[in-house]
C-alpha cells in the first residue's frame, strides 16, 4: 500500500471520518472532527464525499513524506505550509508527488488543522468508524514512521475555499446558543449572567470538552442521568460550564443550559486556552436552517 | 405524561418519568426497540437514561416537531398497555471479593467483611442504564444496607474489571478509568471489546447475579492480577 509516510507526528494528530454512529446506548462516544467547517471544506476541495477520513492535526508540527503522486488540501488553523520548502496556500487542493516533502508548521492562529488526501486515507475501522477515540482506547494517534495509506490520484487544475468562507480564528467569537434542557429551572438572573459576561476558554479543555471560565452560573438540582449530545452545556455545582465536543461522553447527570448551535461547535474548537468568548441565544428553527444549508452543500 | 423537547438542533429527549422504578428500564428498552422499529434509518443513535430515551436523529429527514408527531401513537400505545415483566436474559459474573474499598465499605455499613460479600451477592440485579464509559451498565438495585455515597474524591484510574458500589446502584468498570465509586471486587472478563458482536454482553433490562470466587478461579477465568 502506498501513502504518506510520517515523518514527525505532531502533538497530537487523529484520524477523523464522519464519527461512530449507532453505539452510544452501549456508552461509546461519538468522536469525529471537532471543526466541521475546516474538516468539511478539506474533504470538499478534493471531491471526497463527506466524512472520508482525514488527519485532524492540533497545534500542527507535522511532516509527512509522500510515497505516492496524489493531491491534498490542508483547512482549518493558519499553519504555516511548505511543500519542499516552498511555502503553499492553505483551503486549497496542491498536487503533491512521491517523495515530496509536505510541512505544516505550528498554528499561529486556530488549534486544529484538516489534511485531506484525495480519496481519503485507508484505515481499518472499529465499530463503523475510523475515528481514533484516545479515552476509549478505540485507535491511536499517528506516530512517527507511520503510513497514511492512501491510493494514488489526479486532478487536472487547482481549487480554493471563496474568500468569504475561510475563518478569522484571532477575533473573539460570539458563539450561539439553542437555549433548552434544564434552562426554565435556573434563576433568570443566572441565565442572564450566562450570556451577559465574557468566558474564558478553559486549559483544561480536551477533546471531550470545551470548559468556561468566568463568573459562577448557580444551577438548579437536577437527578436522574440522561442522555447528552454534541454541544449540550453543562452546569456542574461549581457553575463553571462544560460545552461538550466530540468525544462527548454518551451520558451525564449535569443540568443543562442549552446547546451551542452546531456550526458554532467549530468555531470554539479552534480557540487557544484563556480565549475571551461570548453568547448569545439563538432560535431552534433558525439553527436547523442553516444547518441544513450546510448539509445540503456538504453532504450531496 | 410522557414529555418530549427538543435536545438541541439534533436530538429529542423523550422524558418517560418523574422517578425510575424497578419496571422502567425494562419498559424503556421494549419502547427502545419499537422506536428503533418505527424510525429506521432516520435515528442515528438512541441513548436510554433512568426516567428516559434521548433520540439523535438525521435532521435531512426530520424534525423534532415532525418525529413528535410520527411518536404519538407509538408512546400513547406504551403509556397505556399493562407491564408484562420480561424474563431478560441472565448473566452470571464471577467476582473475586477482594476490592480495595472491601473494609473501609465494611466499616462504613458497620457490617463485617463476609456480611457485605454475602449481602452483594445475594441480590439479582437489573440493568438500568448503559452509558458514562463503553459497557459501563448501571445496575439496581443495590441492598440499601451497602448504600454509600460516592467517595469525596474520585480515583484518577480504576483497574479494568472493577466491581465498585455508589448509592443504590453496582456497576463494573469494563476499562481502566477514572472513578469515584467505592471499590469491592475485580471480575476477570472483559465487559467490552470493540472486535466482538456485540461489545458488550449485557443490554437494559437484563439480569446479573454475581458469583463469589477465589483468587485461583480469577486467574482461571482469565483476569489478570
Amino acid at each position: 500500500m502506498s501513502g504518506l509516510r510520517v515523518l514527525k507526528p505532531g502533538p497530537q494528530s487523529l484520524l477523523q471520518d464522519a464519527g461512530r454512529r449507532g453505539w452510544q446506548h452501549l456508552g461509546v462516544s461519538p468522536a469525529g472532527p471537532l471543526d466541521w467547517h475546516g474538516a468539511a471544506w478539506a474533504n470538499h476541495l478534493l471531491n471526497n464525499p463527506w466524512g472520508t477520513p482525514l488527519l485532524e492535526i492540533a497545534l500542527g508540527g507535522v511532516e509527512l513524506q509522500a510515497e505516492v503522486d496524489t493531491w491534498v488540501a490542508v483547512c482549518g488553523a493558519q499553519v504555516p505550509l511548505s511543500l519542499d520548502d516552498q511555502p503553499q496556500p492553505l483551503w486549497a487542493r496542491l498536487p503533491l508527488r512521491k517523495g515530496q516533502l509536505l510541512r505544516l508548521g505550528f498554528a499561529r492562529s486556530g488549534l486544529r488543522a484538516y489534511l485531506a488526501v484525495a480519496g481519503g486515507f485507508i484505515a481499518a475501522a472499529v465499530l463503523g468508524s475510523v475515528s481514533v477515540q484516545l479515552r476509549e482506547g478505540l485507535g491511536q494517534a499517528v506516530q512517527a514512521g507511520d503510513l497514511l495509506a492512501c491510493r494514488p490520484a489526479h486532478f487536472t487544475r487547482s481549487a480554493s475555499v471563496p474568500w468569504p468562507y475561510l475563518p478569522d480564528y484571532a477575533c473573539k467569537p460570539l458563539l450561539r446558543v439553542i437555549t433548552g434542557g434544564d434552562a426554565a429551572s435556573f434563576e433568570e438572573d443566572q441565565l442572564q449572567g450566562f450570556f451577559a459576561q465574557t468566558w474564558q476558554l478553559s486549559p483544561h479543555s480536551d477533546r471531550m470538552g470545551a470548559r468556561l471560565l468566568g463568573e459562577a452560573v448557580q444551577p438548579p438540582v437536577r437527578q436522574w442521568s440522561l442522555g447528552v449530545g454534541r454541544g449540550a452545556i453543562q452546569v456542574p455545582p461549581d457553575g463553571q460550564p462544560i460545552i461538550l465536543q466530540a468525544d462527548h461522553q454518551s451520558m451525564g447527570g449535569y443540568p443543562l443550559l442549552g446547546w451551542l448551535h452546531p456550526l458554532d461547535q467549530g468555531r470554539l474548537a479552534q480557540c487557544p486556552a484563556h480565549h475571551p468568548l461570548r453568547f448569545t441565544p439563538v432560535s431552534i428553527g433558525d439553527a436547523q436552517a442553516e444547518l441544513r444549508e450546510f448539509y445540503r452543500f456538504f453532504r450531496r | 405524561m410522557i414529555r418530549l423537547e427538543p435536545a438541541g438542533a439534533e436530538a429529542l429527549l423523550l422524558v418517560l418519568a418523574e422517578q425510575p422504578d424497578a419496571q422502567l428500564p425494562q419498559r424503556i428498552a421494549l419502547l427502545a426497540e419499537r422506536i428503533r422499529g418505527e424510525l429506521g434509518e432516520v435515528l442515528i443513535d438512541l441513548v436510554p437514561g433512568w426516567t428516559s430515551l434521548l433520540l439523535h436523529y438525521d435532521l435531512m429527514s426530520a424534525d423534532h416537531l415532525e418525529l413528535a408527531e410520527r411518536l404519538k401513537p407509538l408512546l400513547e400505545r406504551w403509556l397505556a398497555e399493562p407491564f408484562v415483566a420480561q424474563a431478560g436474559r441472565l448473566h452470571e459474573i464471577p467476582i473475586w471479593y477482594n476490592g480495595e474499598d472491601l473494609a473501609e465499605v465494611a466499616r462504613l455499613c458497620q457490617l463485617s467483611v463476609a456480611q457485605v460479600i454475602e449481602l452483594h451477592a445475594a441480590t439479582e440485579y437489573r440493568v438500568g442504564a448503559i452509558g458514562f464509559a463503553p459497557g459501563f451498565a448501571y445496575l439496581g438495585e443495590l441492598d440499601a444496607r451497602l448504600a454509600l455515597p460516592r467517595r469525596a474524591t474520585p480515583r484518577i484510574a480504576v483497574p479494568a474489571g472493577s466491581l465498585a458500589i455508589a448509592e443504590r446502584q453496582t456497576a463494573i468498570y469494563p476499562h481502566r478509568s477514572p472513578g469515584g465509586w467505592h471499590l469491592i471486587g475485580r471480575c476477570p472478563w472483559s465487559l467490552f471489546d470493540a472486535a466482538r458482536t456485540p461489545p458488550c454482553p449485557l443490554t437494559l433490562g437484563d439480569r446479573v447475579r454475581f458469583r463469589n470466587i477465589d483468587e485461583r478461579d480469577f486467574i482461571r477465568e482469565g483476569g489478570q492480577l
